[in-house]
């Protein structure tokens, strides 16, 4: 292995470990300045943090009836983004495993851990679980499609889905930013992710009401440890899917496939301000926001459907031809 | 039922019922190995023919005129294979299921015979033996679904089956007999090689009728009705044959008659078939995905996935028609992939399901839940096939899916509109069915083995025995296999693909190495090292969880959380309707539910609730609006065609006496 290979690795693993340290700091940081803008004092950006080390000396506990699937679940949805993680081009390009995943194996990376959730959900035997996992799969039937619709449309100009291909294709050239694929391809991805991370408005995370509950109905059953690692993960998600959003559409500072560490350097501050600057839009955003009645969010997801294949039809039409 | 009334087992009567059993046991035994061992000729045979020279058999004698032809290339051989691989584990399966069942002595000889006729289908070297064969093939499958015919509803699926099977037959046979007329000869070899000649009239004819009475067998839109009805009432390791091996014949021999032999064919055939293709694959996962019924679930989850592999058919026609040879042969390559791995998930799925009907008698999601605890053998063998159909990495269907919406994507639109429209809607369907297809995967899986049980039956689940595991473990490991190393198909896929030439067969496919990689264009994907990077973050994501155990108290079980009250009853949970309920209500247009809500109130006071009645009645909408009209004219017309036959002598010798004369004159 070569010194510069041997770089593209070490940024690979700094991606990863600045996710999991980073994660709680995003959640926190959107906490603080939803706090901030509603006039309150707020928890400070740290508070996450601190609720995780209290939930991890909690006692492990297990419901009774509960199968592996339930005691696994939260691993797999932790797993699976610790995964998306190192594959996603956010620090730099060259990702060992990035060849291995284009962004369809993303997505389906991505499903596998909300699945792994939803069966988690049903596993309890509860009215609350079942109703979460219910929602939260009705919810990712129309999300998943729009996400690889909304790939596809930014595959195209690249001539590649995998990642370090669309991003590179942008940064080369970033007049096709502007195209009309491009931003039907980003209000799409806009919605689907806010959907997929359960934000407002399609669900709230700080609702204490189980019956508007999405995703907490489908993990009322986790406590302590379990649930700190629930958290950590959809904390993990959040941060990787605002990640990728960013160098999809803003591909500068984004570390080569051979980098140096000056680049390597570059690339996490770029990456920290970027993912701090949309976190902090969605979470202004939220504010003015109320959420949305259940069954009107298929509609909203519809709508992002149809943005989507509209994307994907105007950048095949207004595609410019590269080779 | 088969519960013993206590003072029924008097002495005599047990002396008698032991040399009876170990019948039945040898019975079932003799029809299991014999069904095995056919699938192990058929794959031996069929890899034979797909790395080796074509084998060619003419058994002169056994028709009159004609004789029968068997002509064994790649192609036939890929299908052979296939077909052989799902006998052995159904044939494994069914000596402990066939126990388990009392199977009278008939379906166990059917069986055997069943999956023989199937062999021979895509053997078929001549019209008539190929016509043959696939008559043999739908007259055993037919008496097979009809094993369990005290039920009334097996009857009724029967005559279904009967009347579709036959009518795709007639189709089949007369774009036949057309084709082998224009190609001047019965073989298939004489016939491809005469097929440029042709007309244009007599193409379209055979692909129409080809496509009606193939696109039956495959349970395609619109005539997937025999599917949902004859796959849930058959004995499972038959729907397991069914669903994952006789659907592909349908394929089959839309590939064979119209790709090979035909081809290439102009544009609106690629288009027609995926559109077929995709209004087949969107309509059976929404199906699907409102199903209550186990294996009518799966049935539907057929017609999707047949639709997926028509749509990748008609890619690589339509693609491969306007020149761009190397995608198009991404998409062959993506359906005959997808073809194996369906039929690797669904003989695991519907054996699967029929562990569970024969443990608790039951199919109906909404009773079933918490055999993961009774039967955690056959959970995890379901859960592997749900993996698999749901489309997500380390799935079975995954690769086939991932390389299928890859040569949509990449197909060349430049100053093309019509593939500039039709692929982005393509995925558009794709997408959407491997969307809904994860919903209706999690509500079989998590509402039928998770969570607690909705009924005796389901609490009184035990493990299937050890021959119906292994049946189902074998299924599993190639589910498994295609999962995380498909480049063990590469070679055969390679070998198959260069057998088909007017698909883009002679360019370089995609390379299923440890890195699958696309033909001149930079994109891969590497299933294996997925799976293997996920179980590390897996244990990693473990380990970060293990932070802080110094400090935690010992582990507890602790009672569900039931806001307050006593405990929850298992009446509480989400059953798979209301699960599917949302889905309902957003697909409400396209469903056309039927739902009726009602309330009884107490006589005391209005405000008081007795008792709620909810009933929903999910019918298929195309079978309403397309069967329905045409079963009614039907008999309307059979009804006035009844009015000529009053029984009076003189009319009918009125009825010879003008017949002939007719002849007469039209003859003269």
């Amino acid at each position: 292995m070569s010194a510069t290979t041997g770089l593209a690795v070490l940024a690979t693993a700094l991606q990863v470990l600045a996710v999991v340290a980073g994660a709680p700091l995003v959640v926190g940081g959107m906490r603080q300045v939803r706090a901030r803008l509603e006039g309150r004092a707020g928890g400070g950006i740290g508070q996450p943090w601190r609720d995780l080390r209290k939930q991890l000396r909690k006692q492990q506990i297990t419901p009774q009836g509960t199968t592996v699937v339930f005691g696994f679940a939260p691993a797999v949805v932790a797993g699976t983004t610790l995964l998306i993680a190192a594959i996603l081009p956010l620090i730099a390009l060259g990702s060992p495993l990035d060849p291995a995943a284009d962004l369809f194996g993303v997505v389906g990376l991505l499903f596998l851990g909300t699945v792994a959730l939803t069966l988690a959900g049903l596993d309890t035997g509860t009215a609350f679980g079942g109703m979460g996992s219910s929602r939260e799969i009705t919810i990712a039937a129309p999300v998943e499609p729009t996400l690889l619709l909304a790939v596809f449309a930014l595959s195209v100009p690249g001539h590649s889905a995998n990642l370090a291909a669309i991003v590179s294709a942008t940064a080369d050239n970033p007049g096709q930013l502007v195209s009309p694929g491009s931003l039907l391809a980003f209000v799409a991805l806009a919605i689907v992710i806010i959907a997929e991370t359960g934000r407002l408005p399609v669900d709230n995370p700080s609702t204490h009401l189980e019956l508007t509950m999405i995703h907490e109905a489908m993990v009322l059953e986790y406590a302590g440890p379990k649930l700190a690692l629930v958290e950590w993960a959809s904390g993990m998600r959040l941060t990787v899917l605002l990640g990728l959003m960013a160098n999809l559409f803003l591909p500068w500072g984004v570390a080569g496939a051979h980098p140096s560490v000056l680049a390597i350097l570059i690339g996490f501050v770029a990456i920290t301000l970027k993912v701090a600057v949309l976190a902090g839009v969605l979470a202004a955003g939220e504010v003015f926001i109320a959420k949305l009645r259940y069954f009107r969010i298929p509609e909203l997801l519809a709508g992002s459907f149809l943005l989507a294949l509209l994307a994907v039809t105007a950048s095949y039409f207004f595609a410019t031809p590269t080779n | 039922m088969t519960t013993a009334l206590p003072d029924s087992p008097t002495v005599p009567a047990l002396d008698k019922a032991l040399p009876a059993a170990r019948r039945a046991h040898a019975q079932a035994v003799a029809s299991g190995s014999v069904t095995a061992a056919l699938g192990v000729l058929g794959v031996a045979l069929g890899l034979s023919a797909v790395f080796g020279a074509p084998r060619h058999l003419r058994i002169g004698w056994l028709l009159p005129l004609v004789g029968v032809i068997f002509d064994l290339g790649p192609l036939g051989g890929f299908f052979v294979a296939a077909t052989g691989a799902v006998s052995i584990a159904v044939g494994i399966y069914a000596v402990g299921y066939a126990q388990r069942e009392h199977w009278a002595r008939f379906p166990l000889v059917m069986l055997p015979l069943f999956v023989a006729a199937m062999l021979l289908v895509p053997a078929a070297g001549s019209v008539t033996t190929f016509l043959l064969a696939w008559e043999l093939m739908a007259a055993a499958s037919l008496v097979l679904v009809l094993s369990e015919h005290h039920r009334a509803q097996v009857r009724s699926a029967g005559a279904f089956y009967a009347v579709m099977t036959q009518l795709g037959f007639a189709a089949i046979l007369l774009a036949l007999v057309v084709l082998s007329a224009a190609g001047g000869g019965d073989a298939f070899a004489t016939i491809a090689a005469g097929s440029g000649g042709i007309s244009g009239g007599t193409r379209t004819a055979v692909f129409l009728l080809t496509l009606m009475g193939f696109g039956s067998k495959a349970g395609l839109l619109p005539l997937h009705a025999w599917l949902p009805r004859a796959h849930p009432e058959a004995p499972s390791p038959v729907s397991a044959l069914m669903s994952a091996a006789m659907v592909n014949m349908g394929i089959y021999g839309l590939i064979r008659i119209d790709l090979q032999i035909l081809g290439p064919g102009p544009h609106w055939w690629g288009l027609t078939l995926m559109v077929f293709g995709a209004l087949s694959a969107v309509f059976g996962v929404l199906q699907a995905s409102v199903a209550t019924d186990l294996k009518r679930l799966l049935a539907y989850s057929t017609t999707e996935n047949m639709g997926l592999v028509t749509l990748a058919l008609g890619a690589a026609t339509l693609l491969s028609s306007y020149g761009a040879r190397q995608v198009a042969a991404m998409a062959m390559t993506a359906a005959l992939l997808l073809i194996l791995a369906h039929a690797a998930f669904k003989t695991l799925a519907f054996l699967g399901a029929g562990s569970v009907l024969a443990a608790t008698g039951l199919r109906d999601l909404d009773k079933l839940g918490g055999l993961a605890r009774r039967m955690p053998g056959t959970t995890v063998m379901f859960g592997i096939a749900a993996l698999g159909a749901s489309g997500l990495p380390l799935g079975a269907g995954f690769v086939g899916e991932w390389l299928l919406l890859q040569s949509l994507i990449h197909s060349p639109h430049e100053n093309n509109t019509l593939l500039a429209l039709t692929m982005p809607l393509s995925v558009g369907a794709v997408a959407l069915t491997t969307g809904l297809g994860i919903a209706a995967m999690v509500k079989a899986f998590g509402v039928g083995f998770l969570a607690r049980p909705r009924s005796a039956a389901a609490q009184a689940a035990r493990e299937a025995p050890t021959s119906m595991m292994a049946g189902m473990a074998l299924a599993a490991a190639a589910c498994g296999v295609f999962a995380v190393a498909p480049a063990a198909l590469g070679p055969l896929l390679k070998q198959v693909l260069a057998a088909l030439p007017t698909v883009g067969g002679n360019e370089a496919g995609p390379a299923l190495g440890a890195y699958l990689r696309l033909p001149g264009i930079p994109g891969s994907m590497s299933p294996g090292l997925i799976a293997v990077a996920l179980v590390v973050a897996v244990l990693l994501a473990l380990g970060l969880g293990r932070w802080g155990l110094r400090h935690r108290p010992a582990a507890a079980v602790v009672p569900l959380w039931a806001c307050g009250a006593d405990s929850l009853s298992s009446k509480m949970q989400y059953t798979a309707t209301s699960f599917a309920e949302p889905l309902q209500r957003v697909f409400d247009n396209v469903l056309k539910p039927e739902t009726d809500v009602e309330v009884t109130h107490f006589a005391e006071s209005q405000y008081l609730v007795e008792k709620v009645t909810y009933r929903t009645l999910l019918a298929d909408p195309v079978e309403q609006r397309l069967y329905t009209p045409v079963v009614g004219a039907v008999t309307a017309w059979a009804h006035w065609v009844r009015r000529a036959h009053p029984g009076s002598v003189h009319l009918y010798l009125a009825y010879g006496a003008l017949g002939l004369l007719i002849v007469l004159v039209i003859t003269r």
